[in-house]
């Protein structure tokens, strides 16, 4: 009998950790392994036996539930893989996440790790470049950039010295997918900036994560450690007579330092200030030498593309969003979660069918899509498939790809003033329109909210002002949560709607 | 240490011979600022006054610019927090679960108007802008004890399990 255990930061924060002692009381020496998310929240913490026959899900478990799941008189959910959510998705760079235990790097190859990064090394710098451009991955922390293009720039730079800097500093609300590869795959991070050191020619990486995810930062801490004393990082990089080593480091509480030249500025021991464009962090980032910056998944998924080959993740995908996406169902949502699927599954079907529609019962109003500087959609949008073109065409953004749901209770004209509140509390300050425009947004919400309608005029100007003189997408793009909530539901600005047409 | 600028003086301070380890340990890490105040702020709860002139004179950065750092980021105290500090999250997600109604009990129980210490310093309040556990929202982190589906019932037990 195996016995297995979430211990991600979401499981533990529902109560894992009582579960995990009354499990090992009943158990004695049969070992439970911890393991990664599954990614199915509401089911968590989750609990997976596997008796011979596959694992068997049950969840969520209460320590007092042990007894009873163990004497066979709780009947199991059916195996883990076949529950619908599960069994809907294409898990790429989600492979093992939930399945393995993290820290376990034999586990990790049995599982097709590390074949990715020895393919790479058999390959040139060039022809590395050519399976990222013909993998068609785009950047997933936000921006869609395509990464091969940015990896080439850094290739082709002359420095003695470059850098893999990954973007771990995830601080849109709803989204939680890089604490989870952290937290439940991290030799596939270590892998990816492996692999993107090789081909760049870059020698050290270091991962920015947030203080808020002390968990992360130790499973990640731990697992380069392993990596480096199994000779995965190091002098000698698997044999191979080549180098890459990394580290950890730690952000203090800025939402601005997830956008790329603050995060470096961070990373230098800086304040965290936005860096005008150009020079490109690909030409002069960490120090003023040439620096990948890419988020945690674009570089997870690197390890699949090199093992299963640039085809394969191609072959998924709509339009130019080609590969998959993992996105993060969250807020009030019944079956909130981590679902990686191909590009092209309709907003709606997110939301409704996998999500299952709010957790209070209550109709959805609206989501909003992309973290804090993303819009809000009302259900008219719901029939948008999920892709960088798609969604731009709908005013909106993926982002890095979270979905907050909120029912018909959700205050509109509330939400769009915490845009602006939130703009204002963490803008850097460089910019005028940002700094300043963001508090005149709050005052002018106020002031809609007391009836006063002719501020509406006002705030739409505002925002143009935003967007167009802010350097960075904070200032620039909060107008987005702002306007698409005036849009779609004017009468809580005291606006007269439109008939439709 | 001669003299401290006035402002600094009603702060508190720790044995500078206690602090200088903890600079010297990251001296030779590329940008090494940060992790020099975590493992202060880890150390004493507060990155002390006096620490500024240390980390200065380490890595040939004015006092201005130290206490620029300092200041920018939200996560570095200038002062101890109370015993325990309590971070509810205040971002979308948890908000579309309620999160504005239970930070407004659960300060209102505290009997503190806003974000803050309790009088007697047993408890520091503070929002937090996401904690990754926003598909159980609302989340709480309590002295690092993460919390999903937070209720008024459920973080008083916590608080009074943290005693
Ligand atoms: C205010 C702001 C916050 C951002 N936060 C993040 C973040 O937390 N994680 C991330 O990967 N990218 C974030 N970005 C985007 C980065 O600037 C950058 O585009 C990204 O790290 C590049 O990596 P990619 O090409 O792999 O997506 C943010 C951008 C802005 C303007
Ligand atoms: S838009 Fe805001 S956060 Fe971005 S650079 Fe300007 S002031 Fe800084
Ligand atoms: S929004 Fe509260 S945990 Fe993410």
């Amino acid at each position: 009998m195996k016995v297995y255990l979430s211990q991600d930061a979401a499981a533990k924060a529902l109560g894992s950790e009582a579960v995990a002692a009354a499990l090992n009381e009943a158990l004695g020496d049969t070992p439970v392994t911890r393991v990664g998310s599954r990614g199915m929240v509401w089911l968590e913490p989750l609990l997976e036996i596997d008796r011979g026959q596959g694992r068997e899900a049950w969840g969520p478990v209460a320590p007092g539930d042990i007894p009873a799941i163990l004497a066979g008189d709780i009947p199991s959910l059916g195996l883990t893989e076949e529950i619908p959510f599960l069994a809907k998705q294409t898990r790429l760079t989600f492979q093992r996440c939930g399945v393995i235990d993290p820290l376990d790097l034999a586990q990790y190859e049995a599982h097709g790790g590390l074949a990715g990064l020895r393919r790479a090394l058999g390959l040139s710098g060039e022809q590395m470049i050519d399976e990222m451009k013909a993998s068609g991955l785009r950047g997933r922390g936000g921006a869609g950039f395509p990464t091969g293009i940015k990896w080439d720039t850094v290739r082709m730079a002359h420095a003695d010295q470059k850098y893999i800097v990954c973007n771990a500093d995830e601080g849109d609300s709803g989204t939680f997918a890089d604490r989870m590869i952290m937290e439940g795959d991290p030799f596939c991070l270590i892998e990816g900036m492996a692999i993107a050191g090789l081909c760049t020619g870059a020698t050290q990486g270091y991962v920015y994560t947030r203080s808020e995810y002390p968990d992360a930062v130790a499973v990640m801490r731990r697992a380069i450690e392993l990596a480096r004393e199994a000779g995965v990082l190091g002098g000698d990089v698997l044999g191979s007579g080549r180098a890459f080593d990394m580290e950890v480091r730690v952000g203090a509480g800025a939402y601005v330092c997830g956008e790329e030249t603050s995060l470096l500025n961070s990373l230098e021991g800086k304040r965290g200030v936005v860096r005008a464009k150009p020079p490109l962090p690909a030409l002069e980032g960490f120090l003023s030498r040439p620096t990948v910056v890419n988020n945690v998944i674009s570089l997870a998924t690197v390890p699949v593309i090199f093992e299963k080959g640039a085809a394969h993740y191609a072959d998924f995908g709509l339009g130019r969003s080609r590969g998959t996406i993992p996105v993060q169902i969250a807020g009030n949502v019944k079956h909130g979660g981590l679902f990686e699927t191909a590009f092209g599954m309709s907003l709606g079907e997110l939301v409704e069918e996998i999500g299952g529609g709010t957790a209070s019962g209550r109709p959805v109003k609206a989501v909003q899509i992309g973290g804090p500087l993303g819009a809000y959609f009302g259900r008219e949008k719901f029939d948008t498939p999920f892709g960088y073109e798609e969604f731009d065409g709908q005013g909106g953004l993926i982002g890095h790809a979270g979905v907050v749901v909120f029912d018909d209770s959700a205050d509109m004209l509330g939400m769009a003033r915490f845009a602006m509140e939130f703009c204002a509390v963490e803008s850097c300050g460089k910019c005028t329109p940002c700094r300043i425009g963001a508090v005149r947004g709050v005052e002018t919400l106020d002031r809609i909210k007391a009836g006063d309608g002719a501020a509406v005029e006002v705030l739409t100007d505002l925002c143009e002002v935003m967007k167009d003189g802010s350097l960075c997408a904070l200032g620039g793009f909060t107008p987005y949560p702002v306007l698409s909530a005036l849009e779609a539901f004017p009468e809580e600005f005291g606006q007269v709607k439109e008939a439709a047409e | 240490m001669t003299s401290q600028p006035s402002i600094a003086r009603d702060l508190p301070q720790v044995a500078e011979a206690e602090i200088r380890p903890l600079i010297d340990r990251h001296l030779s890490a590329e940008g090494p600022l940060l992790p020099m105040l975590h493992e202060i702020q880890a150390a004493f709860g507060f990155v002390p006054a006096n620490a500024v002139p240390l980390l200065a004179e380490a890595l040939n950065l004015t006092r201005a610019e130290v206490t620029g750092v300092i200041s920018f980021y939200h996560d570095f105290r200038k002062a101890p927090a109370g015993r325990h500090v309590l971070k509810i999250c205040r971002a979308e997600a948890c908000q579309s679960m309620g999160a504005e109604a239970l930070t407004a009990r659960m300060l209102s129980l505290l009997g503190l108007e806003d974000h803050g210490t309790t009088a007697d310093s047993r408890v520091t309040v503070e929002a937090v802008y996401c904690l990754g556990l926003c598909a159980c929202a609302p989340a709480a982190m309590l002295d690092g004890q993460l919390i999903g589906r937070a209720s008024v019932e459920g973080l008083e037990k916590a608080l009074e399990g943290a005693a």
